[in-house]
């Protein structure tokens, strides 16, 4: 299609990539969206991690951490990022609020979920052995929930570089820029070259949580056995299977 | 026990077979109607996305119910050239406009600027879709206003004066980037090549303002008719070398839609509304008592005489 | 507050619309994505090519594609066809996997045994796989209503009325009870889906009431 087209040469043309317009190039605005990223994502995981290891080691509040994760789930960006520049004026951190808001859901549900598909029966094993419970946690628990965790990590970043690009709509910066400029401007191979850029960038990212995924995972333990665990207890909900679960192979 | 699990699940796959079906009955009839049955006596009304825009979105489409046409609304379509695409296919048939600001999207090189050129320029710049109807006396232009301490300590009066800052920010709609009456006019009229740009999509409205008073940005781009300009004391930069353009309200409409009965209703506004109308208007709106648009505009057409209820 | 109860009838007006929005797109997804995820478990190059897909167009910015798609279909750009579409295509991005997730964790055995039993392929489909997939799939179309409820909005951006434009006019106005009605407006939608979804998996699914005391009671008054 003529205006895919349009969109990579937009992207090709070598001199967007330092200025587009008299304002930052694409270059700039990759950093500014991996920056928004980062710094959503460092919140995501101070609060998500110590909640969900909480809520997974001790199996208490899980009924409310997945309401108050669909509650997140349905706020609508737009609404809040409105709301909140609104209040707050514009800049990064009524776009860092939104992004830790839709961020922490995957995360949590990824961490306590992950440590619930421990087997019961190695944690009490370790328990038999003497462990306490912080070592039973991060010696036994932690590592053999680690797909899991680094599912829900994935998921959690995915949904950011996402969201990023929503919140240029008011006002701020990154590569949903080139798209709402593009579709403003009536230049829309701008638009579609700035989509292309994003999907990349989402791509590339997915593509290194894969690599580290099949390194961080402890041998023998099976990437990802979710599916059949869940079954088995009677279909509890495997939240994060429903956004990046780690495919079951081979069976 | 098998069967009866089976019988179970049929159950449920007609159910939501027939749940289905009802869905896609009510809602094609109720998404395809404003295309389908559109009949001579239907008329889509359609706005920009900013405040005053939908306020005179509001005016038209009641203006118009009282002849007799059926209205529907798309509001807050978003940029010029958004909708005016959207017109020109005629999936809106009128919208409010401002003369200057469509003349130099439709031609990028026009020069006139006064009221009457503008509007015979306009004339001629239409494409063969649409049709452009009387315009108010009501007039809207871009303005670039900057906070009295900022223009204090820079000693501005005029937009040229800007020349001399050293480091400032211009809020604005994105596409003020590319308008040849934006950035492009600030270059080659003013010869400001210091500008740094901050898109704010809110057509200078709170969220600009805030920037501006909060001096994220120092520079903002505000239509003249919003009451915010006045309530917080900000300085409109002089703009000597008419660099926006002359801007009376007027109907822009899609021609196969075009009617007498049309035209007629929709002059009667363009008679009536003026400039004082529209500050009135937004700052109804935009101030505290944040009234409905539409209500704001029933009671305008009110007290202009065109509603009789 | 004021703000709301003067503005009533617009805010309900704008609820129905997003009401007509959503239903389509998590009623469609999740039919769409029975027979892909289905596909996906059966075959690894199916799934491999399905969960790709699936996440590259879950990428795609919402602005993006409701701006793309009229280019595709030839639709006109305000028509709110092309917000349903997207809104569709997001819906089956997500639920692929929770379909493929599903489908898999049917458990091997059983599959064996209702091949055993001389099941043929619909049967063991309609009969086992599905139900058996079921209450994973449920939490894979909560999900998808959700995200669905909150995304209409985006919508508003390009025109089509939902309770998005009490955003887009709020923020245009200043007006904060306007954007607080909107949010809570979607909330409550998405709430009273979540309940209606449910509701139906109990009827449809009454073997998956969780817990087990419930599950009990359930049988016992399913004999009585």
């Amino acid at each position: 299609m003529n205006i895919f087209a349009q969109g990579f040469q937009w992207i090709f043309t070598a001199s967007h990539w330092t200025d587009v317009n008299g304002s930052a190039g694409i270059g700039a605005q990759i950093l500014f969206h991996l920056q928004y990223t980062v710094i959503a994502l460092f919140f995501v995981v101070i609060i998500a991690v110590p909640l969900g290891l909480l809520i997974g080691h001790t199996g208490k509040g899980r009924a409310v951490a997945i309401t108050a994760s669909n509650v997140s789930r349905a706020l609508p960006t737009l609404g809040l990022l409105a709301l909140l520049i609104l209040v707050i004026g514009i800049g990064i951190v009524p776009t860092t609020i939104v992004l830790v808001i839709l961020g922490i859901p995957p995360l949590l549900a990824g961490v306590y979920s992950g440590l619930e598909s421990v087997d019961r029966q190695t944690i009490d094993a370790a328990r038999a052995m003497g462990m306490t419970e912080l070592q039973i946690l991060f010696k036994v628990e932690v590592p053999l929930a680690m797909a899991l965790l680094i599912g829900g990590l994935r998921a959690a970043t995915l949904q950011i570089i996402a969201t990023v690009a929503v919140a240029a709509v008011y006002g701020g910066n990154g590569l949903g820029r080139f798209v709402l400029d593009g579709i403003a401007q009536n230049d829309f191979a701008k638009a579609v070259g700035g989509a292309v850029l994003i999907i990349v960038l989402a791509l590339v990212v997915d593509g290194l949580y894969a690599i580290i995924q099949r390194f961080a995972v402890p041998r023998g333990v099976s990437r990802g056995s979710v599916g059949r665990k869940h079954a088995a207890r009677g279909g509890s909900i495997p939240v994060v299977a429903t956004t990046r679960t780690p495919i079951t192979e081979g069976q | 026990m098998f069967a009866r699990k089976k019988s179970l699940i049929l159950t449920g796959v007609l159910a939501t077979a027939t749940a289905v079906a009802l869905v896609g009955c009510s809602s094609s009839s109720s998404l395809s109607g404003n295309d389908s049955s559109k009949s001579a006596g239907t008329i889509t009304v359609g706005s920009a996305n900013f405040s005053e825009n939908v306020v005179l979105a509001d005016i038209y489409g009641q203006a118009l119910a009282a002849k007799g046409f059926t209205v529907k609304y798309k509001l807050n379509i978003g940029a010029r050239a958004v909708y005016i695409p959207a017109l020109e296919a005629g999936d809106i048939d009128v919208i409010p406009e401002y003369s200057g600001s469509i003349l130099s999207y439709l031609d990028k090189t026009a020069a006139a600027t006064s009221g009457a050129d503008v509007a015979s320029a306009l004339t001629k710049a239409l494409p063969s879709t649409l049709v452009a109807y009387k315009p108010a006396s009501a007039a809207d232009s871009d303005s670039l206003n900057v906070t009295p301490a900022f223009a204090q300590a820079n000693n501005l009066t005029s937009i040229g004066d800007l020349k001399n800052v050293s480091k400032w920010i211009l809020a604005a709609n994105p596409e003020f980037q590319t308008r040849p009456d934006g950035i492009p006019g600030l270059k080659s009229v003013y010869g400001l090549d210091n500008i740094n740009f901050q898109a704010i999509s809110d057509g200078g409205g709170p969220a600009t303002l805030k920037a501006l008073l909060d001096n994220t940005v120092q520079v903002a781009d505000i239509y003249s008719t919003t009451p915010s300009i006045v309530d917080n004391k900000l300085v409109t930069l002089t703009d000597p070398k008419n660099l926006f353009a002359s801007q009376e309200v007027i109907p822009l409409v899609y021609k196969k839609s075009a009617s007498s009965k049309l035209e007629s209703a929709l002059n009667a506004v363009s008679a009536k509304l003026t400039t004082k109308d529209l500050l009135k208007l937004n700052s109804e709106v935009q101030g505290d008592s944040k009234t409905d648009p539409a209500v704001a505009a029933k009671a305008w057409l009110k007290s202009a005489g065109l509603l009789s209820k | 507050m004021q703000w709301v109860w003067t503005n009533f009838d617009k805010i309900w007006g704008l609820t129905l619309a997003h009401v007509g929005l959503s239903v389509i797109p998590i009623v469609a997804g999740f039919i769409l994505s029975i027979p892909l995820g289905y596909a996906a478990s059966r075959s690894r190059v199916a799934r491999s090519i399905l969960l790709s897909v699936g996440g590259i167009l879950y990428t795609i910015p919402s602005l993006a594609l409701f701006f793309t798609i009229p280019v595709i279909l030839g639709t006109s750009l305000l028509d709110p066809i092309n917000v349903v579409v997207a809104l569709t295509v997001y819906a089956v991005a997500i639920m692929i996997r929770t379909a493929t997730d599903a489908f898999v964790s049917v458990p091997a055995d059983v599959q064996d045994s209702a091949r055993a039993v001389g099941f043929s392929r619909a049967q063991q489909f309609f009969a086992v796989d599905l139900p058996l997939a079921g209450p994973v799939l449920l939490a894979g179309v909560r999900v998808v209503s959700v995200s669905t409820v909150s995304l209409v909005s985006v919508g508003a951006l390009i025109g089509v009325s939902s309770l998005g434009s009490l955003f887009t006019d709020g923020f245009g106005n200043g007006n904060l009870p306007e954007i607080w009605a909107g949010i809570v407006g979607t909330l409550v939608i998405a709430a009273v889906y979540d309940i209606l979804i449910i509701a139906v998996a109990r009827l449809l699914m009454p073997w998956n009431r969780r817990p087990a005391r419930v599950r009990a009671v359930a049988t016992k008054a399913a004999h009585a």
